[in-house]
């Protein structure tokens, strides 16, 4: 074997390695990121949707944000503008989380129909532009 | 002012296309006249388009909020430092700073580069007007003019948001922006050298401290917004695989892969068409950053207001990708290699293995930052990967890296022999094993934190025996001493030695990348005089007293802030105050949502990392996330080492042997080169 074809296998072998490693990193890790209609719909379909780990963008809804500091428990309902889903999340919150701002929340419905997130992102598109004037 | 800034824009935009013009013509009919115009309009455009940066600065210090945009990023009682920095904290203001650097980038590689590379230059002066002329027209005809007025004056403006009034990120946005700008240059010169068929080494001679430069920038700009991202994002860690951090990662390993290859075509005219295609799949790159950073067609927590601008950089990144493309694809046939490969076990194929991780660590990020938009086209579900995809991928990946860090340069250029090897890694490879042997007694058990820290080893290993026998060797040779004889060794061989210390920083990097996996947590909501206690992987206990809540007022800013008492194994070490911050403008009304400070206590071997998330109403109970963080400290070490390495190399002047090296295949075998 010349030193070009050695290279060839080597080269390869990275090649397959990287691929091998993007597929199964793309299959253990991979997330649904659904809006509540979608969420609603799959449910429907397919009940094994419960209790599956995902991301969920979607709006808070104005004044469903109950916070309890103490117990490090927040809780409020999200909506893309038909379907509703109330979420848990314990842990602090970003500080740009308020009740008008969109989300993303990380977590699992489960069958009483809550989201138990793990996590919750604030994704506000005027991040570094200031809070327009009410 | 802003008269004068919209005149100026234009006057910019004007010479901008005119430059183009010039050069692409000038270059084609071969005419001096319009070559020479060319260039005059790049230095006109930097001087139109620094007279509006004067303009906006202008209007920032002047508070006239009757611009919309100091309206929306300053305010009478923003500090000035933030208030010069407000340039480029919007959308409109950056890009007006990303056409001037470019500006100024450009005129300086126009006056600076060697009379042996003229004929490259107004192509150069070509793209460079193009390029900026694209910034300078999105600002104009994308609803992105920093100097656009409001119908009426508001009595003060909305402020900085105050997660942006960190000193950090004063200097992280220009330092990023710095490294994506001058991309545009060895860009430039590609194209140049493309056009001209001029594809030899002699272009690369000519960029190759260039893309020093913008690698240089776009290491600190990462290490700064690392750094930001620590200490003023409160959730612990430095690097969270964002979108926008992952655009800014890929040219910067695209450029690595650069630096490297670079030297295979030099020494030996290999890799001709994969030098060229990684300088041009770079500077897409760094369009492509641009992109996602503008458009928000990614969720990030970086994002700018979306806007149409984005569809403009999208629609540039094509067009310019295919038409760069394309005549690459012309001038294939002239890019012949001129050596082929003599042996696995040689310098050039170890540097081949190297570009090939590169591109496949930022091939891996790629796909995974693109993930929900090709599953979403694929599928029609959007399905995302977040941090383990990148680590699961990456770590691995990461590791081979860092192996052939060490390999590379114990190997010599054609092929090694066996003998050879042996005297070359007999002492590296024993220094990994023992560093293995120590961790595994000391009861380390995370396999990637072993393999990161041994290899970490052996890498250090080849290093200090490089310098070791270099200085050696001068000692023996002319008598000096040996701390003389160390400092001539890297002054004489800059690039080989300042090489050899950015890879010791990025060993650094590694090792303290290693220490996360040892993070440990603990949330806790406690009254005054209540406390609670974390254990370090080091094996002591920390105990957090909460002392109690102080609110006060500063500039800008309500805080209130936690005192907390922290000992170590029962004995006190200090206080920790975490803060909330609510800021204010000037009438004491808020602005903003309220914002977390981490109070951080950083120490050699980890860090203390405390958040503050809220008081329960009315009382002086307080909920705290503390957080040990190992070996956070030596990721800012590593990368002012990393730093210092890239100045070393980039220094002006050199050794004529380094001179000598530069032009010719001349192929030095490992024991001849010191």
């Amino acid at each position: 074997m010349n030193a070009g074809t050695k290279f060839a296998v080597g080269a390869a072998l990275i090649i397959g390695s990287v691929g091998y490693l993007m597929a199964s990193g793309v299959k253990q890790t991979g997330q649904y990121f659904l809006t509540p209609t979608e969420l609603s719909q799959k449910i429907a379909v397919d009940p094994s949707f419960y209790n599956v780990g995902m991301k969920v963008g979607a709006h808070v809804v104005r004044g469903s944000v109950a916070k309890d500091v103490a117990t490090q428990t927040l809780s409020f309902q999200v909506t893309d503008g038909s379907a509703h889903y109330p979420v848990v999340f314990h842990g602090l919150p970003p500080d740009t989380f308020t009740d008008s701002v969109e989300v993303v929340v990380e977590g699992r419905l489960q069958r009483d129909g809550v989201i138990h997130a793990t996590n919750v992102l604030a994704k506000c598109g005027s991040r570094y532009e200031a809070v327009p004037k009410a | 002012m802003t008269v004068l800034g919209n005149l100026a824009l234009w006057l910019a935009l004007l010479v901008g296309v005119w430059g183009a013009l010039a050069g692409f013509v000038g270059r084609r009919q071969a005419r001096p006249d319009l070559a020479h115009s060319a260039r005059r309009a790049v230095f006109a455009m930097c001087g139109a388009l620094l007279v509006a940066v004067f303009a906006l600065e202008w209007a920032l210090f002047q508070h006239d909020f009757n611009v919309e945009y100091v309206a929306a990023y300053t305010s009478r009682n923003l500090p000035i430092f933030y208030t010069w920095s407000a340039l480029y904290a919007g959308q409109k203001g950056s890009l007006l700073f990303w056409a001037t650097v470019l500006s100024v980038f450009g005129s300086l590689a126009l006056v600076f580069t060697p009379r042996r590379h003229h004929e490259l230059l107004p192509t150069v002066a070509g793209v460079v007007a193009l390029v900026a002329s694209f910034f300078i027209s999105v600002m104009l005809f994308g609803h992105a003019n920093p100097f656009h007025r409001l119908p009426y004056t508001p009595l003060d403006g909305s402020g900085l948001n105050p997660q942006l009034q960190n000193p950090g990120m004063v200097f992280h946005p220009p330092m990023l922006y710095l490294g994506y700008i001058s991309i545009t240059i060895p860009f430039a010169f590609a194209i140049a050298a493309l056009l001209s068929k001029r594809v030899d080494a002699d272009w690369l001679v000519a960029i190759r401290k260039w893309t020093l430069l913008s690698w240089l920038f776009l290491s600190i700009g990462i290490c700064l917004g690392m750094w930001w991202a620590y200490v003023e994002l409160g959730w612990g860690g430095y690097w969270a695989w964002d979108p926008v951090e992952n655009a800014s990662l890929l040219p910067w390993l695209t450029m690595t892969a650069f630096l490297h290859s670079v030297m295979v075509q030099e020494k030996r005219g290999m890799l001709k068409k994969w030098n060229l295609a990684l300088i041009i799949g770079s500077w897409l790159l760094s369009i492509f950053g641009t992109f996602i950073t503008r458009s928000g067609v990614i969720s990030s927590v970086h994002s700018f207001t979306q806007s149409s601008v984005g569809y403009f950089f999208l629609a540039f990144l094509i067009a310019t990708g295919i038409a760069s493309f394309a005549l690459y694809a012309t001038r294939l046939p002239l890019m012949t290699a001129e050596t082929r490969l003599e042996s696995m076990v040689s310098r050039e194929a170890s540097f081949l293995f190297n570009n090939l991780l590169l591109i496949g660590i930022a091939f891996s990020v790629l796909w995974g930052t693109l993930f929900p938009i090709l599953s979403e086209l694929v599928q029609g579900t959007k399905v995302t990967v977040g941090p383990p995809f990148f680590n699961q991928v990456n770590v691995p990946l990461g590791l081979a890296l860092l192996a052939l860090t060490g390999i590379g340069p114990l190997i010599a250029w054609r092929r090694a022999s066996l003998p050879n090897l042996r005297r070359q890694f007999a002492v590296p490879a024993t220094a990994g094993g023992l560093t293995l042997l120590v961790l595994l007694v000391g009861g380390m058990r995370d396999f990637y934190a072993l393999m990161a820290i041994a290899l970490g080893g052996f890498v250090a290993a080849t290093i200090v025996q490089e310098f070791a026998r270099g200085a050696r060797a001068r000692h023996r040779q002319y008598d000096e001493a040996y701390p003389a004889a160390l400092g001539r060794l890297i002054a004489r061989n800059r690039r080989r030695y300042g090489g050899y210390i950015v890879h010791t920083g990025i060993v650094i990097l590694f090792v303290a990348f290693a220490g996360m996996a040892f993070k440990t947590e603990t949330e806790a909501t406690l009254r005054p005089g209540e406390s609670a206690s974390l254990r370090s992987p080091y094996g002591h206990t920390y105990t957090f007293t909460h002392l109690g809540i102080s609110q006060y007022d500063a500039l800008n800013r309500q805080i209130t802030a936690a005192t907390l008492e922290v000992r170590r194994n029962g004995k006190p070490i200090g206080y920790l105050t975490p803060e909330k911050r609510q800021h204010v403008d000037g009438l004491g009304r808020p602005t903003f949502q309220p914002s977390t400070e981490p109070a951080i206590r950083s120490m050699l071997r980890e860090d203390l990392y405390v958040v503050l998330g809220g008081i329960v109403d009315g009382t002086e109970q307080a909920v705290f996330r503390f957080t040990i963080n190992p070996l956070v400290w030596w990721v800012w070490y590593g990368g002012m080492i990393v730093a210092l390495g890239g100045l070393i190399v980039m220094w002006p002047g050199g050794a004529p042997a380094a001179r000598r090296a530069q032009a010719g295949y001349g192929v030095r075998l490992v024991g001849d080169d010191r």
